[in-house]
């Protein structure tokens, strides 16, 4: 787990433990009730939001900000317009939790198969694409920052 | 939004409202069925009675690309006690667009005795009707299925290839930036599971939950419908149809709306959609 941040390590960790799909998705669930932590708030975006937030072939309707933090750090927020789309609400808390004030490093590096690791083997393509784009522009942006740094 | 039998369908009877449901949640000669994109949706709380069909896990070959044999069928039936006679009543997420998919694989080995619920999950929570997180067992029954049929509702790449030669109707049910080719170019993104991004030349562009109500998932009327796809698109009810999306699932709604709600003879669903069509070697793309 040396490769992620360490908060990130920590939870993929935990799910590497868990085997049952039933508490799998339990824990899931607990995490996506949290979402309120991760969601965008209306200082920093309001509906209709721009384009360049959202996540492409995400069908949650799933939306990305990052925002700049004085120690050079990046602060991310979410939105998930499809009231059902559980997984992505829970990937964001994921995220928001592992990357919000992780050095850019660490963020920059984040594969977008860690979906595959948090959701199992068995989450379906369409999802798997909408969950792992929505780490990939978590990974862009981070990516973006230090491009600009050098 | 008017009653189902209000909306000029020609099948109004493949749907039932979610006052319905209500009416039969514990009727034994019927077997509620919970089939999403999202998986944590019905561990999280679902229709009293209802079990869930999982498209990755109950409906697939583990192993080649293709649906689940006479066997597993007849497994996946037992497991959730249907018989050949059960009314099997599917509901899902996203204006039921898995929910559409099972039944069209149920339709595959013959069990047609099926129906969708108007609106789907979507307009059962809206409406605060009953959930539970309670998963129910049946006992398990015998299910003698048939084997499984694809020549009348399913097509393969070979019978799509001549259908484009023969400039027969082809309808891509995919987002209009997934028909131009844009989204596999994106940088940084995974990519759609495609070589090559575009649609099957011929192809007119009718994005699948166009169908359907955005409000509360239910279905459009049926002047609503031929709006969609006959006065804008040209189809008629007497074409030879192939819908497809990306992997089938989408264009499974298309299909249950043009077979069922305006009652079109033939049209058959390519699951192998863009994802095969994308990968193949020298076949044609348009962009």
């Amino acid at each position: 787990m040396a490769d992620y941040p360490p908060k990130l390590a920590e939870v993929l960790e935990d799910f590497s433990f868990l085997t049952d799909r039933n508490e799998r998705a339990e824990y899931l669930i607990e995490i996506a009730d949290r979402f309120k932590e991760a969601k965008v708030t209306p200082d920093i975006a309001t509906k209709p939001y721009e384009e360049s937030h959202r996540v492409p072939a995400c069908e949650s309707e799933a939306f990305v900000w990052a925002l700049d933090n004085a120690d050079g750090t990046l602060t991310y927020r979410f939105d998930v317009l499809n009231p059902q789309g559980l997984s992505a609400m829970a990937i964001s808390v994921i995220l928001n939790d592992a990357c919000s004030g992780t050095p850019l490093e660490q963020v920059a590096t984040v594969a977008t198969d860690i979906v595959f690791k948090i959701f199992g083997r068995e989450v379906s393509m369409g999802k798997g694409q909408g969950l792992m784009g929505i780490v990939a522009m978590v990974q862009h942006e981070a990516q973006k920052r230090l491009a600009n740094k050098n | 939004m008017s009653a189902i039998n209000e909306r000029g369908y020609i099948h109004p009877d493949m749907l039932v409202s979610t006052e319905w449901v209500a009416e039969h949640l514990k009727d034994a000669d019927i077997r509620i069925i919970e089939s999403n994109e999202d998986p944590l949706l019905y561990p999280s709380g679902h229709i009293p009675g209802a079990v869930q069909v999982d498209w990755t896990t109950d409906l697939n070959d583990p192993l080649r690309r293709d649906y689940l044999h006479k066997d597993g069928f007849e497994k996946l039936m037992s497991r959730i006690g249907v018989t050949p006679e059960t009314t099997v009543v599917f509901y899902g997420d996203k204006n039921n667009w898995w929910a559409c998919y099972a039944l069209w694989v149920f339709h595959l080995f013959g069990h047609t005795n099926a129906r969708i619920v108007d609106g789907g999950r979507l307009k059962w929570e809206q409406e605060g009707r009953e959930m539970t997180k309670q998963a129910p067992a049946y006992p398990p029954t015998q299910y003698q299925a048939k084997n499984r049929d694809d020549s009348q509702i399913r097509a393969f790449r070979d019978e799509v290839l001549k259908h484009v030669e023969a400039k027969l109707p082809l309808v891509d049910v995919r987002s209009p930036a997934e028909y131009r080719g844009e989204l596999l170019h994106m940088p940084n993104y995974p990519n759609e599971g495609a070589l090559r991004g575009g649609h099957i030349p011929g192809a007119k562009s009718i994005p699948w939950a166009q169908a359907a109500n955005p409000e509360n998932g239910t279905f459009k009327t049926a002047d609503e419908l031929r709006a969609i796809y006959e006065q804008g698109q040209g189809l008629k009810a007497d074409d030879d149809i192939i819908a497809y999306c990306r992997i089938g699932e989408r264009s499974s709604h298309t299909w249950f709306v043009l077979t069922y709600l305006l009652g079109y003879k033939n049209v058959r669903n390519y699951d192998g959609s863009w994802t095969e069509w994308g990968n193949l070697v020298n076949v044609p793309i348009e962009r």
